[in-house]
């Protein structure tokens, strides 16, 4: 089963996709991501997320949509791990959160890239040394570092601006420097919190392809946007939050004719 | 002015801390005071030694003039004290002093009368031991051989210098204890702090993946900069001082202060002030941070 996501038992999706090499993937280390009858409450507010159910297998891409403030955000925080659901069953990489101790979350979280919606940069850092982070706790020689990150920068574009402040760079800048330090350390399981909200769509589309990437290479990755366009373009499931609830839409199937057709429009930037 | 830390990188932006700013100097403050404190235990020990050395293993036998008493005349009492001392087990020598060595040394007291021969001089003998003297036998043979002999073994000087040097050294280690206390109560409210300052960092750098370790060898790094540099100058501070109390006391005249000089490996114990003062600090914020972390989610 591909990129297959349940929503609640019985109900099954298998979004059609062409390409290969991803049947091995799904097959071996069981579920990426498991929620059952998840809920989250901030306080003592009435619940933000209300049975939430659904399976990301290894390897698949997803959309989460939802209108502001329908819960994107939480429920990607229940993802990676910064909010505990208030009820409910969350497992990660086959493990019940319930029971993983202090211990165990670094070396959970560090399989977890994440684009924060608000970048969450180190504002007394240059971009070089934001994107080393990952790299640094997971402590990887200093010579590599330097070149992974300043190859992965150039490849986003800011081959310039490695050094710079994020105080001095432009919203879509930052955010592509938010987007490299998700991937420097190639994680599992990277989770996106609109990550093309401040760039237009032709930077917006180029960064999809660096998640469609790592996709390729077996990441599952999570997108919440808003980007309608985005979404049409690059057909994969949906994951829909409405009122506090979680619908799953299937992809359309007509993704790769659209892929290669963006691909070969793909403006050159920078 | 701050004391920036040695390494401008780190995840967390502590260098522009408020508490950074006084951390440094309450550092090189601890190390004046500790390096003084411990330089003046490490003289007085000195000085208590040299007193040892100089009166321990020497005896002194007073053979004290009884007129009127029924006893053999002094010179005789003298020879026998002398013949008791010589027999007697742990002693190498013991010199009968002439008289006018003992007019020598009670000229300062009796000006240039002490020589007059009808003043009632007692004799004093010299003993210099090379062993343990049983003193308590000693003394009860020498009075029944040379009544009016009585034996000073410096033992209660002795025992009172020790005790003044040994009370000096507790205090000199009560104030260096307490500075340590006070490097430790510094650095848990620098961390305390910077913890509380930079707590949206701390949890961006948790999702991230970070260890509380990583996060603590963040704060380490900091304060140790921060210790060893104020340290040093703490010390610097401290030698000087002292280098200038030792160039006064070579100036007096008079020996009638203790010497005030550090041997090298006294000066190279000073140079651990700093060591120590940057150890403390290392242990101390890595507890803080990583007690205060388990209580963060
Ligand atoms: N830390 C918080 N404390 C209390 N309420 C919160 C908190 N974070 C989010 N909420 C509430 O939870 C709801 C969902 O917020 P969330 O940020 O998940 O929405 P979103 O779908 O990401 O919105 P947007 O598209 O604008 O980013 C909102 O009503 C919000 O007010
Ligand atoms: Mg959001």
């Amino acid at each position: 089963m591909r990129g297959r996501v349940d929503s609640a038992p019985g109900r099954v999706h298998c979004p059609e996709r062409g390409g290969v090499g991803r049947e091995g993937l799904a097959s071996c280390g069981g579920t990426v991501i498991r929620f059952e009858n998840v809920g989250l409450r901030y306080g003592t507010e009435a619940e933000v997320l209300r049975d939430i159910s659904f399976t990301l297998q290894p390897g698949s891409f997803h959309f989460l949509t939802g209108a502001s403030g329908a819960g994107k955000s939480s429920l990607l925080k229940l993802m990676y791990l910064a909010h505990r659901p208030s009820r409910g069953l969350v497992t990660l990489f086959g493990r019940d959160m319930a029971l993983v101790t202090r211990r165990d979350l670094p070396e959970l979280r560090r399989q977890i890239g994440v684009v924060f919606q608000d970048f969450a940069l180190l504002d007394h850092l240059s971009a070089l040394d934001n994107v080393a982070l990952p790299l640094r706790m997971a402590g990887t020689p200093e010579a590599d570092v330097v070149a992974h990150c300043s190859e992965i920068l150039r490849w986003v574009g800011l081959g310039n601006h490695l050094h710079a402040k994020p105080s001095t760079l432009s919203g879509g800048q930052k955010q592509r420097v938010a987007i490299a330090r998700s991937v420097i350390n190639r994680p599992r399981l990277l989770l996106a919190d609109e990550p093309t909200g401040n760039v237009d769509d032709g930077i917006g589309m180029r960064l999809l392809y660096l998640f469609e990437e790592l996709y390729k290479l077996g990441t599952t990755v999570v997108i919440a946007t808003h980007n309608e366009a985005l979404i049409r373009r690059f057909d994969h499931p949906r994951l829909h939050l409405d009122n506090g609830r979680l619908m799953v839409l299937p992809a359309r199937g007509r993704v790769e004719a659209r892929a290669k057709d963006a691909r070969a429009n793909d403006p050159a930037w920078e | 002015m701050a004391l920036r830390p040695v390494r401008p990188r780190s995840d967390l932006p502590l260098a522009i801390d408020p508490s950074s700013r006084f951390l440094g100097w309450i550092s090189a403050l601890m190390a004046f005071l500790a390096a003084l404190a411990l330089a003046g235990a490490m003289l007085v020990s000195d000085m208590a030694q040299r007193w040892d050395s100089g009166l321990a293993g020497g005896l002194t036998v007073q053979v004290a003039p009884m007129p009127g008493a029924p006893v053999a005349s002094l010179d005789e009492r003298a020879e026998a004290a002398l013949t008791v001392l010589r027999s007697f087990p742990g002693i190498r020598t013991a010199t009968l002093l002439g008289g006018g060595e003992i007019a020598r040394l009670l000229e300062p007291w009796l000006g240039a009368g002490a020589t007059d021969p009808l003043l009632p001089m007692p004799r004093l003998i010299d003993v210099v031991a090379d062993g343990p003297v049983d003193v308590a036998a000693l003394r009860l043979r020498l009075t029944s051989a040379a009544p009016g002999a009585t034996l000073d073994d410096h033992a209660v000087w002795l025992a009172d210098l020790r005790s003044f040097a040994g009370a000096i050294r507790l205090a000199a280690l009560g104030v260096v204890v307490l500075i340590g206390a006070a490097a430790v109560m510094t650095v848990v409210f620098a961390v305390r702090t910077g913890l509380a300052i930079h707590r949206p960092v701390v949890e961006l750098l948790h999702l991230m993946g970070a260890t509380d370790r990583y996060v603590s060898r963040q704060f380490e790094r900091h304060v140790v900069g921060l210790s060893l540099r104020g340290g040093g100058i703490g010390l610097l501070l401290a030698g000087g001082m002292l280098y200038g109390l030792h160039r006064a006391s070579q100036g007096l005249r008079a020996s009638l202060l203790p010497d005030l000089t550090l041997q090298p490996w006294q000066w190279v114990a000073l140079l651990l002030v700093p060591v120590a003062l940057a150890v403390l600090a290392l242990v101390t914020a890595r507890w803080t941070v990583l007690r205060t972390l388990e209580s963060m989610p």
